[in-house]
């Protein structure tokens, strides 16, 4: 006995110089009475993680509701609620803890009834390996299939193949090399990096905590020991950069920072960022925490970024390294797994949440369902509880976003009920769908629907005045490129443009340019009935014409803006030339030159030319539009 | 040699590096404090004094650092708190600058409500009527609790966000599925979200991250000579003169020291020599009790969690 002991013992040798090991998260599963339950009770007691109060209750508990005789029903230590132990079954997902002297575990124990594929993968969303239950006389059975294939579809990479109640079948060898073969041959293709097949006895512990003398020819490490030793990679660390704003940090105004979980890579202070989808990059000045600001964080780490400039960014955003930024869409392909007893119905509007970004979207079709047990794809109408489908989504704006299997933090996603607020189903994106090609004429009648009520914000008439080469067309170019981005719906009318179409007949008289503001204010109005955020750019050089395009509206609709620059500085800049010209007598009626430009008295916003960019100008408009709560 | 053999002894008092898993700890649980400032209206942080509330406070703090939290904390005081819990509350509250509700039951405190003539309806009174009344009277739509899932078998299976309804009942079948970390907090008015920030967490890993980051805890969880009478196998200690003594009970000097903290009348002592912190987690690793052990409210039947969290028991 001490000789075994002794083996097991890890050699002090082999400890040095390895990097300590992070908390392992493994799921359990298995069909019914396979024995889960009973292997993390064996687990915790072998570990004397089962204390004197507990063992009490256990052997008391035993008596009454045990299924093992005169022994410990171990399994009683880990099912949980009074209803299933009445049912003598588990029915929802459990986390147990453990620790031994070189790891600390996390348990994810799911059921393996048929109806609850739901709960397997929520275990396995958040694990790194999959301990597969088999009893040893009924070998691989159409629920370990499903088992096997729920987990490689939810990222598992390493899988533990426990061939349980070997002392049943008299601890044939025989028998555990079938088994492990056929689940082998029959996990292909999976994508699974380690699979170890270990033989055991969850009843009596044989090779679930130290090698047992039952099975002299299994020379593997015993389950524990396994776990204890086993690396899972990470990887999240090697990819490039990416964090989800989840806050903005403002406690005052001489600090705004963006905390968040760093979802993959690393950043230090210098690095490059953009913000995704609008596009603005910045770069990273300081990395703060309460411990003192960083010189650098990585995957996983809670942090607060401070960036070197002001730019619009907002929870939901993704702050990803500048060089090679995450993709951007609407559109989607993505594997679903349905979670609730109300069907999915493609078409209806629900809330899908990925990263910390909740946008509107819509399952625009099903393309399949795919039975869990055979792997084979069906046609399928609408997903019921615990189906798991390949679907089409749209969504109301674009999300930054990476493939699951590049990223779960920002691949995996979920539906949420807008009526009920249940959670219904989740996703795991697997590409975007170019629209050109993948959008077939059913899809546009829905996308008409979607149309009609997709309008996540309130119309409004930024209204931009100024001196000619003041900037107006510059700025709101940008403007509206900064809310496309972000999937708000826009129109610019600019007074140059119009007058080559719907203004043509007019001139530079006074009443022609009233006109010519009256025409214009009129289709901004149309636009904005539309649901339009509209960007007006016009000279619009008379108080009263401007005065009048804001009464066209409602209340808070128009929203004057403003850009300032001096005539000197126009003059200097004349991207038309058209000061020149105007010097020179060729044109007439030139504002600033030789005709009057009336000042905004009170605009909404004053962009002084003069103290910033462009860029920053446009910023700048899009934060008031946010302010305003014309979009969230 | 045979299979039963337990994990050899000779391991059972050394530990696993603990930097690595409590760094993915701390950094989880931010995350998941940071989701509730961002999508709930209006978010308290259930504070208990416990070392639970110690190292939940301090993570609430990491979370928006340099900021201060943005939500108040909220006491349910049953007015049978240690006088050192109160004082340690009162100085948490005014070292970090924090907004504190104290809330009490005051029309059972006016009937007279004691935990030692009333027993269980002491409980639902003073703790989950009141903190049920609290909840509603501010229209809290986020309470933070420092619950954990390895405390008690029940709590293994409870979300990190866990539902109640408008009534404020926990419905095991109503709870919404957590998938990566993506937690859905959107309720309707009057439902609400109780989150679990250390839900992961471990007693031990509670005990080493208090130790790492030198978090201030109550004295009461350090051993000191303390007047005690021992009832029913439980060391009470005789916090003030409400204590009712049973003929023949004479309080003796003891060297006690609590690993879970209550109401002073329902909370039993172990004697303990530890005073620093790695004696209390030397002597947690060689324990062989479980810590909710002490809390005579617990044990009442197999069941008594499930039965008084459905009702809103925290």
């Amino acid at each position: 006995m001490d000789q075994l002991v002794q083996s097991f013992l890890p050699d002090p040798s082999q400890r040095q110089g390895t990097a300590p090991l992070g908390r392992l998260r493994f799921l359990t599963c298995g069909s019914v009475d396979d024995g889960k339950s009973t292997l993390i009770g064996r687990l915790l007691y072998d570990t004397r993680l089962i204390l004197d109060d507990q063992l009490a209750t256990l052997e008391r508990e035993s008596r009454r509701h045990g299924t093992t005789g005169a022994d410990m029903d171990l399994a009683l230590l880990v099912d949980g609620l009074e209803a299933e132990r009445q049912q003598g079954i588990t029915i929802d997902v459990a986390y147990r803890f453990m620790t031994t002297p070189r790891r600390s575990f996390m348990v994810a124990d799911t059921p393996g009834h048929e109806q609850y594929t739901r709960n397997m993968a929520t275990g396995a969303s958040n694990a790194d390996l999959a301990v597969m239950l088999v009893d040893a006389r009924k070998g691989i059975l159409t629920q370990t299939r499903r088992h096997a294939f729920i987990a490689g579809l939810m990222g598992i990479r390493h899988v533990v193949l426990a061939v349980n109640k070997i002392d049943l079948v008299e601890f044939s060898q025989e028998r555990f090399d079938a088994i492990a073969a056929e689940f082998r041959a029959c996990t292909e293709g999976l994508d699974f990096s380690t699979l170890q097949a270990i033989p055991i006895s969850a009843r009596h512990g044989d090779n679930v905590i130290t090698p047992s003398i039952n099975t002299p020819w299994y020379n593997g490490p015993s389950l524990l020991s396994y776990l204890e030793n086993i690396v899972v990679e990470q990887e999240t660390l090697a990819r490039p950069f990416r964090m989800p704003v989840q806050w903005v940090n403002r406690p005052d105004l001489d600090f705004r920072g963006y905390s968040g979980t760093v979802a993959s890579g690393r950043v230090q202070p210098g690095d490059h960022v953009v913000v995704q989808p609008s596009g603005a990059a910045a770069e990273i000045r300081k990395i703060v925490t309460m411990d003192g600001t960083l010189p650098s964080a990585g995957a996983g780490d809670s942090v607060t970024l401070v960036l070197d400039r002001e730019i619009d960014a907002s929870r939901g955003d993704v702050l990803a390294a500048a060089d090679t930024p995450v993709r951007v869409a609407d559109a989607l392909s993505a594997r679903l797994i349905w979670l609730h007893d109300t069907p999915l119905m493609a078409g209806r509007e629900y809330l899908v949440k990925l990263g910390t970004r909740s946008v509107p979207g819509t399952v625009s079709r099903i393309r399949h369902r795919i039975d869990v047990n055979t792997r084979e794809a069906e046609h399928a109408e609408s997903l019921g509880l615990n189906d798991l489908g390949s679907v089409e989504l749209h969504l109301q704006a674009p999300i930054a976003f990476e493939p699951y299997a590049d990223s779960r933090e920002l691949g995996g996603f979920i539906l949420i009920d807008r009526l009920t607020n249940a959670t219904v189903g989740v996703g795991m994106i697997e590409a975007e769908l170019h629209r050109a090609t993948s959008i077939t004429w059913q899809e546009l009648d829905v996308d008409r629907v979607a149309r009609g009520r997709l309008n996540q914000q309130r119309p409004a008439v930024l209204w931009f005045t100024g001196l000619s080469g003041a900037g107006k067309s510059t700025i709101a170019n940008l403007v509206e490129r900064r809310l496309h981005a972000l999937g708000r719906h826009t129109y610019v009318l600019d007074g140059d443009n119009l007058r080559h179409g719907l203004n043509r007949d007019l001139g530079f008289s006074e009443a022609d340019r009233a006109e010519n503001v009256r025409r214009a204010s009129e289709v901004a109005a149309l636009f904005a009935d539309a649901g339009l955020i509209v960007i007006a750019s016009l000279i619009s050089p008379y108080r009263a014409e401007r005065a009048r395009a804001r009464a066209r509206l409602p209340e808070g609709e128009f929203i004057e803006v403003f850009v300032d620059a001096s005539v000197d500085e126009c003059r200097r800049r004349d991207p038309k030339g058209l000061y020149q010209k105007a010097d020179a007598g060729l044109l007439r009626g030139f504002t600033g030159v030789d005709a009057p430009y009336e000042a905004p008295e009170a605009p909404e916003l004053h962009l002084r030319t003069a103290d910033a960019s462009p860029e920053e100008l446009a910023e700048h408009v899009v934060a008031e539009l946010r302010g305003r709560g014309i979009f969230g | 040699m045979n299979a039963l053999a337990p994990y050899p002894d000779a391991l059972a008092v050394t530990l696993p590096s603990a930097t690595a898993h409590l760094r993915q700890l701390e950094a989880e649980s931010i995350h998941i404090i940071r989701e509730v400032a961002a999508e709930c209206r209006n978010p308290v942080f259930l504070y208990s004094i416990g070392k639970d509330s110690s190292v939940l406070l301090h993570l609430i703090r990491k979370a928006f650092y340099p900021s201060r939290p943005p939500f108040p904390l909220l006491h349910i005081d049953t007015g049978w708190k240690f006088r050192e819990m109160i004082a340690f509350r009162d100085e948490t509250v005014r070292r970090y600058g924090l907004d504190l509700i104290v809330h009490t039951n005051e029309e059972a405190r006016a009937q007279g409500i004691n935990p030692f003539d009333h027993g269980s309806f002491y409980t639902h009174a003073m703790k989950t009527e009141a903190l049920k009344a609290a909840l509603r009277h501010h229209a809290f739509d986020a309470a933070f609790g420092g619950a954990r899932r390895d405390e008690e078998k029940s709590r293994a299976k409870e979300r990190i966000f866990s539902f109640r309804t408008a009534a404020q009942q926990w419905e095991p079948k109503d709870q919404r599925p957590e998938f990566w970390h993506l937690y859905n907090g959107r309720v309707a008015p009057g439902e609400s979200m109780r989150v679990f920030p250390l839900s992961n967490w471990t007693e031990l890993d509670v005990w080493q991250y208090i130790q790492s980051e030198d978090i201030p805890i109550v004295p009461l969880y350090r051993a000191a000579p303390r007047p005690v009478v021992e009832r029913d196998g439980n060391l009470i200690v005789v916090d003030d003169g409400r204590m009712r003594l049973h003929p023949g009970e004479v309080p003796e000097e003891r060297m006690v020291r609590f690993r879970s903290l209550g109401c002073y009348p329902l909370t039993g002592a172990i004697e303990s020599a530890a005073r620093t912190l790695p004696e209390i987690v030397g002597e947690m690793l060689a324990t062989r009790t479980s810590e909710r052990g002490t809390r005579l409210i617990d044990k009442d039947e197999a069941n008594s969690m499930e039965h008084k969290k459905r009702e809103g028991y925290f």
